[in-house]
């Protein structure tokens, strides 16, 4: 019994630690803040890997080997414990463990204790039941003023846009996230009911909506191409079909989309989407790299 | 020697209100003062629970695995549905039977036992906790047949989607009936972690000293003080939430919110406040669920090794450990809600430090089991078990502990494979060995230990394959709380695409496993009636309430008070003429200094 159940933990942990090689990965990243994530990821997950061999091979060998057979007049070591043992496993876990979480707050800082550069391209994200609001600044580079009373979906005024703000003459409001490459971007998040979360695996981090809050992250993109965007966020009934497109262009292509008249802005936003396979990574120039999953 | 009796026993007999055995089946049985027939009580809800529990989740499954696919009896599976079954799924297992069965269950029954007291310092306070979880459990199940159904916000029920009643279906009556039904919970707690401090602090039998109780003594002690602690923020929260709700207050509703066409006449509250109370209860709460089965599992495997517990003394320091730590990192589940930055850092450095403790408990199991002459029964088996699971469940918090890492892994199926494994799974292992360890003590009767045996290895293998691929799916990228992947025959996310077989296989493994706990079921209730007849000590150990007979009688030691000489985990002493010595065993005339009898509430001169 003791044999039988120290193989089967050992071929459990086999399967575990061989699933974890077989293909399945995170998505390319698209960031500039991805390889700090991704390197600390590989650190942690070597590191519980180690850990979590050890212990099921530990477990499965002590179950192999100290079965009580046949022989019940044989007895047990009788020991209560060791003390030396005791502080040294403490402290090894303690500096494995603390040291992990120390250098796991590197990108987290980076990301989240500076303020965006100035001149990164600002988009307002609205999310609602069940979509999301991407609402620009236009050529002034200021938002126009919003206020819940004010939203008309029959108007297309899903963000409750105040037409009276001068400010606003310029704004575009659409569903999709269009940013260029190589160029910071800061995200102002907001909602107008529930909360929601916004979410791109290729961008390698998640932020809540809070309603009633303005949350600001940032991020660079360096590759280009046509991404999904999840609600990652329970928010009602349709929370899993609150797809949204982040569509990230070359610095040229952007610019130019950026620049339209209003009446122009989302018919050739529809046709750049449509020039981008979803999924798939694009450099700088548009040139097709690969697909991200 | 009437001079030994000290203030201590007087005060005990006091303090249990002395009664009669009952003679009415409803005094028996139904309204009952008995601790050991509330902890069965509290068992037989749990299991009910369980079952309900384990019947969603594999509907969930289902639906997610076949979308579009025409069920007999129930139809198809709509979003609002599966939802609807995922907030039950988690409410049901976490409390009503994460929290009842350890702790209400084998916690009622065997503490008293164990430390040698003839019932819990407040039987009428039992009876009382019970019964009004039990209505908590009533008002649960009722919010299923209630207008639109139960609430769609998960176990977490945060706001404002908790707060509006009309921002989705079943969050009007359902929601509110999941409110009264916790907050009613919430009281049943209470009452119950009153009792159990009281009585473990005032009650222990002559000799038992603090370092003398088994180790499940301690987790059952350090788990009702947790929920003493933790348990009025839920309360308190659920209050809150009703006002909001039904009273025109905005204690976690800002301004401005824009539902169904209004803009909602709320302003000044904010929904990070919820999240703060929520998970200040919260997380203290996975350490309810899981202390208890640590305990046992001390103890378990202890016997069944043979062997004393390697390193006590640390053990019961890690359990405090754990108990206060868990209440400092409840902010490690908001790292991206919107709260300060600096704040989630400091609660990831603290969250890592709680592995600390939780390691140096598997390496005490370890060194249990090192040099040991292992008897591989069943409850050995899922104590065993126990500890694999805990480990590949709690390994990845070093992961998702990480404010960084937690980023991509947020709300992903990585968090549903962490905790299942680590609370989930382990917990119900921990449940399991513990009801095949003391079903012969509390029923007179063993369980089979071949169906026990073909238990263990399905639902081991079945849970491995259940949560392991869970991990892989979440570092995909999989988001939690999706009703479905795929619409009208169309995957929505094409990142999700590769996974199906991964899905697939994750749903027949767990298919598997739900009906494998049918055999479970079935030598639970054969072996009621036709179990082979056990005697007091089928298992050879050394714990008082194996020094009784089984069932053991009204007042636990048919009017004996039991003295204790030695501490719990007395196997393989040298000299000794069996390879236990029970707690209550004196040593011969003359022995050595470990046979001083101290007073049960006095200190401790025994060292070890």
């Amino acid at each position: 019994m003791g044999r039988a159940l120290g193989v089967v933990i050992w071929l459990l942990t086999l399967a575990s630690v061989v699933l974890f090689f077989s293909g399945w990965w995170f998505p390319t990243a698209i960031v500039e803040h991805a390889p700090g994530i991704d390197r600390q990821f590989m650190i942690t997950i070597i590191v519980v890997g180690i850990a979590f061999v050890a212990a099921q091979v530990g477990l499965g060998y002590a179950v192999w080997r100290f079965g009580a057979g046949r022989n019940r007049d044989e007895r047990a070591v009788y020991t209560h414990g060791n003390n030396r043992l005791e502080m040294l496993w403490t402290v090894i876990t303690a500096v494995i463990f603390i040291g992990l979480a120390v250098m796991g707050q590197r990108v987290w800082a980076q990301l989240h204790f500076n303020q965006a550069p100035a001149g990164s391209f600002p988009v307002e994200v609205v999310a609602q039941q069940f979509a999301w609001n991407m609402h620009y600044a236009g050529p002034d580079g200021k938002f126009g003023r919003t206020d819940p009373s004010l939203i008309r979906d029959e108007e297309q005024n899903y963000i409750g846009l105040d037409g009276r703000d001068p400010a606003s003459r310029d704004d575009l409001t659409t569903t999709t996230l269009v940013v260029p490459v190589n160029r910071p971007v800061e995200l102002i998040l907001r909602s107008k009911d529930v909360t929601h979360s916004f979410w791109v695996p290729q961008l390698r981090f998640k932020q809540d909506l809070v309603p009633g809050m303005a949350i600001r992250v940032h991020f660079t993109p360096t590759s280009a191409g046509n991404f999904q965007l999840a609600c990652a966020e329970l928010c009602g009934m349709n929370h899993f079909s609150m797809k949204g497109t982040l569509l990230v262009l070359p610095e040229a292509e952007h610019g130019a989309l950026m620049a339209l008249p209003k009446a122009e802005f989302q018919g050739k936003l529809n046709e750049l989407a449509a020039k981008y396979e979803v999924g798939v990574i694009y450099d700088a120039n548009g040139t097709k790299l690969g697909k991200s999953y | 020697m009437a001079d030994e009796m000290t203030v201590h026993e007087a005060h005990g007999a006091e303090a249990v209100h002395r009664h009669e055995p009952p003679k009415s089946f409803i005094r028996k049985y139904i309204f009952s003062l008995d601790h050991k027939v509330i902890g069965v009580q509290y068992l037989t809800l749990a299991l009910v629970a369980v079952f309900v529990g384990m019947v969603l989740s594999i509907l969930m499954r289902m639906s997610l695995t076949w979308p579009d696919m025409d069920w007999p009896i129930i139809g198809t599976i709509k979003p609002d549905q599966y939802l609807s079954f995922l907030t039950i799924h988690g409410t049901m297992m976490v409390f009503f039977v994460l929290t009842t069965a350890p702790q209400g269950g084998f916690g009622n029954y065997f503490l008293p036992i164990q430390i040698g007291a003839e019932d819990m310092a407040f039987p009428v306070l039992n009876m009382l906790s019970f019964w009004v979880t039990l209505v908590g459990f009533v008002f649960l199940v009722a919010s299923f047949f209630v207008y639109e159904g139960a609430p769609i916000g998960g176990w977490t029920a945060y706001p404002p989607l908790s707060a509006i009643p009309s921002a989705g279906p079943g969050q009007g009556a359902g929601m509110n009936l999941w409110i009264i039904s916790i907050a009613i919970f919430c009281v049943g707690s209470l009452l119950g972690a009153l009792n159990f401090i009281t009585t473990l602090i005032n009650m222990r039998a002559r000799g038992m000293s603090l370092m003398r109780m088994p180790l499940t003594c301690w987790a059952w002690f350090t788990t009702a003080v947790l929920a003493l602690l933790a348990f009025p923020v839920l309360l308190a929260a659920g209050v809150l939430l009703y006002l909001d709700r039904n009273a025109g207050t905005s204690f976690f509703v800002p301004a401005g919110l824009f539902i169904k066409d209004i803009v909602q006449p709320h302003s000044g509250g904010s929904p990070i406040l919820w999240q703060h109370l929520f998970w200040f209860f919260g997380h203290p709460e996975v350490y309810i669920a899981i202390l208890p089965g640590m305990g046992a599992t001390s103890h378990i495997l202890s016997t069944f090794a043979r062997k004393p517990v390697f390193g006590y003394r640390a053990m019961v320091f890690a359990i405090f450990a754990i108990g206060l730590l868990g209440f400092f990192v409840w902010g490690h589940h908001m790292f991206i809600s919107g709260m300060s930055p600096y704040s989630a850092m400091a609660f990831s450095i603290l969250t890592l430090s709680i592995g600390v403790p939780s390691a140096v408990k598997t390496f005490n199991w370890l060194g249990t089991l090192w040099g040991a002459k292992i008897r591989f029964t069943t409850p050995m088996l899922f104590a065993l078990g126990f500890v694999s699971l805990f480990v590949a469940g709690g390994i990845t918090g070093l992961v998702l502990g990480q404010t960084g890492l937690d980023l991509p892994m947020h709300d992903t199926y990585f968090v549903l494979g962490h905790f299942h494994l680590v609370m989930g799974v382990a917990a119900i292992f921990g449940m399991f060995a513990g009801i095949y360890f003391w079903f012969p003590k509390m029923f007179g009767r063993m369980m089979s230990e071949r169906l026990g045996r073909i238990h263990f290895w399905i639902t081991f293998i079945g849970v491995y394959s259940i949560f392991i691929p869970m991990h892989i799916m979440g570092i995909v990228g999989m988001p939690r709380r999706y009703s479905r992947f795929a619409e009208n025959g169309q995957q929505i996310y094409g990142f999700l695409e590769s996974l199906h077989p991964l899905v697939l296989f994750v749903t027949v493994a767990a298919v598997i496993t739900f009906f494998i706990q049918f055999l479970f079921l079935f030598n639970l209730l054969w072996s009621l009636f036709k179990g082979k007849k056990a005697g007091n000590n089928p298992w050879e150990a050394t714990t008082l309430e194996w020094d009784t007979t089984s069932p053991p009688p009204h007042d636990n030691f048919a009017g004996v008070h039991p003295v204790v000489y030695r501490g719990a985990y007395e196997f393989a002493v040298p000299g000794a003429p069996n390879d236990y010595i029970m707690q209550t065993e004196p040593d011969p005339a003359g022995g050595s200094s470990s046979s001083e009898v101290t007073s049960g509430n006095g200190h401790d001169g025994h060292k070890h």
